[in-house]
């Protein structure tokens, strides 16, 4: 009956809280900056793969190796002769998609048992925490790479490691916040006119945890970013898909190191800096926006 | 005392969390697509009949129920199966890699927790000048840069275009010394660049969550207290600041114990260094999966177990929670 | 020669758009022995003047102009080493109950014979015992010297505040609030407690509180503070018989309900202004039930109108002019 009106009051509240949210944002130099980088690797992404092209490097038909910057190859070439420039901006659209789409697993799943545990309490909070602790307890990395060894080399494989690994930081932060908002008035509104579990999960609770779930999604995509990496780095990326992690990968196996070939090692990795770094500059920027007692610290 | 039944609590605690991973160990390595004999043999070519001789052995013919049993069975006699690559008990080539790993991870984190902790503390003492805001920047982009990737940076930096320390490993392999001050300098050259690549990799958070936890403690009244009776600002700093400052940093230690881990995989990795870590890589290249589940249980008990020595650390430190 | 003589004492603090005009042309005195309460709402400056007088405020806070002397020595102009040595010593202070004054991971024993060890040449032991005489003295079992902050109840937690304040013997205390947050029976035997070491040493004090029953009972003059202004002072019969601002009328009105705390904001509607531009004319012009045209154009001045009992109100100068 009027939750369509509940309903809308949420998300008019939601529209009118993004628009002063912008104004206190715009303010934060470290979110602004965050912002730009992030959009130039966004647009690498979306359009480098169209505008570029990996050619190999050949001088009078002998392919050149592991080759230093030249005034045709900005970034020198690798062991096949391949031109490193445009590895890196391929490279771009596929390790940012995996970080991605680990991140919105990550989120939906910590995001749900979070709501969950929080709304219910009880049994089924004591079962899920006890679940996410042993998830947060777990060494990361040998998990990742255990699941993944056993997975198999794919694209999916990683996201899907990467996403189910994650999530428990998520879920704690969002149970605390639901334990908060459940005790709210129009909560106990919505029950007393008879809404249904989910009902108030979806249209009540969600719509008041959204900003933390907003801050927490930057932070999220910052580790699933160096997660696809690490894991692209140590042989278990899809050796078929150009990513800066297997970029890296290869060149420290084919021996990059000793030959110092800067040029191969070095753009790759500086690249996956820039994207967390943009990450964790707008984490900290959404911090102090979302947290006031944070803001008036800074007077 | 309710500190005895706090400890108890935790106690239990972490043994749920260690049984809850025994129990993803065994259908972790049991849930993969295909046959789990396919993949634990590596010969595609096998007859039936030896598969059918190795499905017995493994016990795979029996239920899930009963492999689980005699998993576990196995697991307390301190059986964690035999190496596909060493042919060696898998324990046996664990525990010979403990040594180098804790060496590393340890000297490593003490040197990041006291250079951490320290610069924290400058850069909250000088908050807003140049320092500061250099130092942060610093800590922030230490933080978002993979941890193999400073590792290669640094070989190249130091091992390759200056060479000064050595490409990677723990020692040259059947050297000769001329005196054991000789043989510790030429360790210590060895140990030098992978331990300060870790500590560089772990110091930004120490520097970040002291710089953080001194600020808001010096904004308590306490704080205003201590100023009041005349205490100096050396001693406001240690005898004041300092002792509820450090509180959050034992935690980060907890909490980063997993971190620190996946760090020792990766350094050790690119430095050759012979421990758990380069263990570990070496499995997963390799596909060596009774290593891998070995090494994986262990390392994750480890953790669990350090885990609880930092809790158990907190509550001594924090007065506060022991009643 | 008086205890403590100040002299148009100004202090603003400053920030990005300005600066918080806090407290403005504070003017008090006060002898040995003697009561002064320093009353007004929250934020009206009295905090501000009475943690000036040992620059006790945050690097924010600029001392703009007066003179601070006690015992005839000025010491508004003293370096921080010296300011160091009168904190506690000349001057100590209670902090509200509600704040978290003491150290919670230290011994509250330890925190007292800190202060000692600062401004006497104490041993540790001779301190420790010192210490435990204190805490007889505030009626608290002198074993709990080794407990944390946090096995104390509020009220006990003041006592010690209070036996810490009174442990080198200082000449002024300042009490800010300091039974604020205390249930009224507690409140009631800290007050008693106090008054009694009061006497006994011979303290000055100081008494920051927005209730005037607590002024009316232990106080000998009280300071009425507005908007970071002084309106009305004088001896605290006087004041109480023949209140002559509207602000102290309307605080006298207000007062008590059983709770023993008046709702002021029933009785004088609208909020204390913004002290980073006051209203121009008289700071209370804007509430003031008896406003005219002159009060909002033109500051009113002092008026004496029996010894020690001074007001700042156009009304009291017209009256008095036409007497």
């Amino acid at each position: 009956m009027n939750s369509a009106l509940a309903k809308r009051d949420n998300f008019a509240l939601l529209k009118k809280n993004m628009t002063s949210f912008w104004s206190i944002y715009r303010q934060n130099s470290m979110g602004l900056i965050g912002l730009v980088i992030l959009l130039v690797f966004a647009l690498m992404a979306l359009f480098g793969p169209y505008l570029v092209e990996i050619t190999v490097m050949a001088v009078d038909g002998v392919t050149q190796v592991i080759h230093p910057p030249t005034s045709g190859y900005w970034l020198g070439t690798d062991d096949l002769g391949k031109d490193i420039l445009a590895g890196v901006i391929i490279g771009s659209r596929v390790s940012l998609l995996v970080g991605l789409a680990a991140t919105a697993i990550s989120m939906i799943i910590g995001t749900v048992i979070g709501i969950v545990s929080g709304f219910y309490g009880r049994a089924v909070d004591a079962v899920l925490m006890r679940i996410t602790d042993v998830f947060l307890v777990i060494p990361w990395l040998p998990l990742m790479l255990v699941m993944a060894a056993l997975l198999g080399p794919s694209l999916g494989n990683i996201i899907f490691v990467i996403g189910i690994t994650s999530w428990a930081g998520t879920a704690r932060i969002i149970r605390s916040q639901t334990l908060s908002v459940k005790e709210r008035p129009y909560v106990e509104r919505a029950r007393a006119i008879g809404s249904g579990d989910t009902h108030i999960m979806f249209y009540h609770i969600l719509p008041n945890v959204f900003p933390l779930i907003f801050a927490n999604t930057v932070l999220v995509a910052a580790v699933a970013i160096l997660s696809e990496t690490t894991l692209s780095f140590l042989g278990m990326g899809d050796p078929t898909q150009v990513t800066w992690g297997m970029m890296l990968h290869f060149a420290f196996s084919m021996g990059a190191v000793s030959y110092g070939a800067w040029w191969w090692l070095l753009p790759p990795g500086i690249c996956v800096v820039l994207v967390v770094l943009s990450f964790t500059f707008i984490g900290y920027a959404l911090d102090e926006v979302l947290n006031p007692k944070l803001r008036r610290r800074d007077q | 005392m309710n500190m005895r039944g706090y400890l108890l609590r935790k106690f239990i605690q972490a043994l749920i969390t260690v049984f809850i991973v025994i129990f993803m160990n065994f259908f972790l390595f049991r849930i993969m697509p295909g046959d789990p004999i396919r993949v634990l043999i590596r010969n595609p070519r096998i007859s039936a009949g030896a598969l059918e001789r190795v499905r017995d052995q493994f016990g795979l013919n029996e239920s899930r129920l009963v492999q689980f049993w005699i998993y576990l069975r196995d697991l307390f006699s301190g059986d964690l199966g035999t190496s596909f690559n060493y042919r060696q008990p898998v324990l046996d080539i664990v525990m010979e890699r403990v040594p180098a790993t804790v060496l590393l991870i340890g000297t490593a984190t003490v040197l990041s927790i006291i250079i951490g902790v320290l610069l924290g503390v400058i850069f909250a003492w000088k908050r807003g000048t140049r320092i500061d805001i250099i130092g942060l920047s610093f800590s922030l982009i230490l933080y978002s840069m993979p941890t193999f990737w400073v590792a290669i940076i640094m070989v190249m930096i130091f091992a390759v275009y200056w060479q000064i320390f050595p490409l990677g490993g723990m020692g040259m392999p059947g050297a000769f010394y001329s005196s054991y001050w000789v043989e510790l300098a030429s360790q210590l050259r060895y140990m030098f660049l992978p331990t300060i690549t870790f500590a560089l990799i772990l110091i930004g958070e120490y520097v970040l969550i002291m710089r953080s936890s001194l600020l808001e403690v010096m904004r308590e009244d306490y704080m205003l207290t201590a100023r009041a009776k005349g205490v100096t600002n050396r001693n406001m700093l240690f005898r004041h600041a300092m002792p509820n400052a450090m509180l959050p940093v034992v935690t980060l230690i907890a909490i980063n114990l997993g971190f620190i881990v996946g760090g020792a995989i990766q350094i050790e990795t690119v430095f050759s260094w012979p421990g758990l870590g380069r263990l570990m890589y070496s499995a997963l290249t390799n596909r060596d999966y009774p290593v891998l589940q070995g090494l994986f249980l262990f390392i994750t008990i480890a953790v669990i177990g350090a885990n609880f020595c930092a809790d158990l650390l907190y509550r001594y430190l924090d007065p506060r929670v022991k009643s | 020669m008086r205890l403590l003589e100040v002299d148009n004492l100004t202090t603003y603090y400053k920030l990005k758009d300005g600066y918080v005009r806090a407290c403005e042309n504070i003017s008090l005195h006060l002898e040995r022995g003697e009561a002064i309460g320093l009353v007004g709402e929250s934020a009206s400056g009295k905090t501000t003047a009475a943690l000036s007088l040992i620059k006790l405020l945050p690097d924010n806070a600029h001392v703009m102009a007066g003179s601070i002397k006690i015992e005839g020595r000025d010491i508004a102009g003293a370096t921080e080493e010296e300011l160091r040595h009168i904190r506690w010593k000349d001057i100590a202070i209670i902090f509200q109950g509600a704040m978290n004054a003491l150290n919670p991971v230290r011994r509250v024993g330890d925190q007292i014979v800190e202060a000692l060890r600062i401004h006497e040449k104490l041993s540790e032991k001779d301190a420790g015992r010192r210490t435990a005489e204190l805490f007889e003295q505030v009626e608290i079992d002198s074993d709990r010297v080794r407990e944390y902050p946090h096995e104390f109840s509020g009220g006990m937690r003041q006592r010690v505040m209070i036996a810490m304040a009174i442990a080198c013997n200082p000449k002024i205390i300042i009490g800010d609030e300091p039974t604020t947050a205390l249930d009224v029976m507690v409140q009631a035997q800290v007050l008693q407690l106090l008054e009694t070491l009061r006497r006994e040493r011979e303290m000055g004090m100081i008494l920051i509180t927005h209730d005037l029953s607590v002024v009316g009972e232990t106080c000998d003059r009280v300071a009425v503070m507005y908007a970071g202004q002084i309106v009305e002072d004088g001896p605290t019969e006087k004041v109480f018989e023949a209140p002559s601002h509207p602000y102290t009328r309307a605080l006298i009105t207000a007062f008590p309900n059983i709770e023993g705390e008046r709702y002021l904001a029933a009785s004088i509607p609208g909020d204390p202004p913004n002290l980073l531009s006051p209203p121009g004319g008289c700071r209370f012009h804007e509430r003031c039930s008896e406003v005219s045209e002159l009060c909002r154009n033109e500051a009113p001045e002092i008026t004496d109108l029996s010894p020690g009992h001074r007001a700042m109100c156009h009304l009291l100068q017209r009256k008095v002019k036409v007497k």
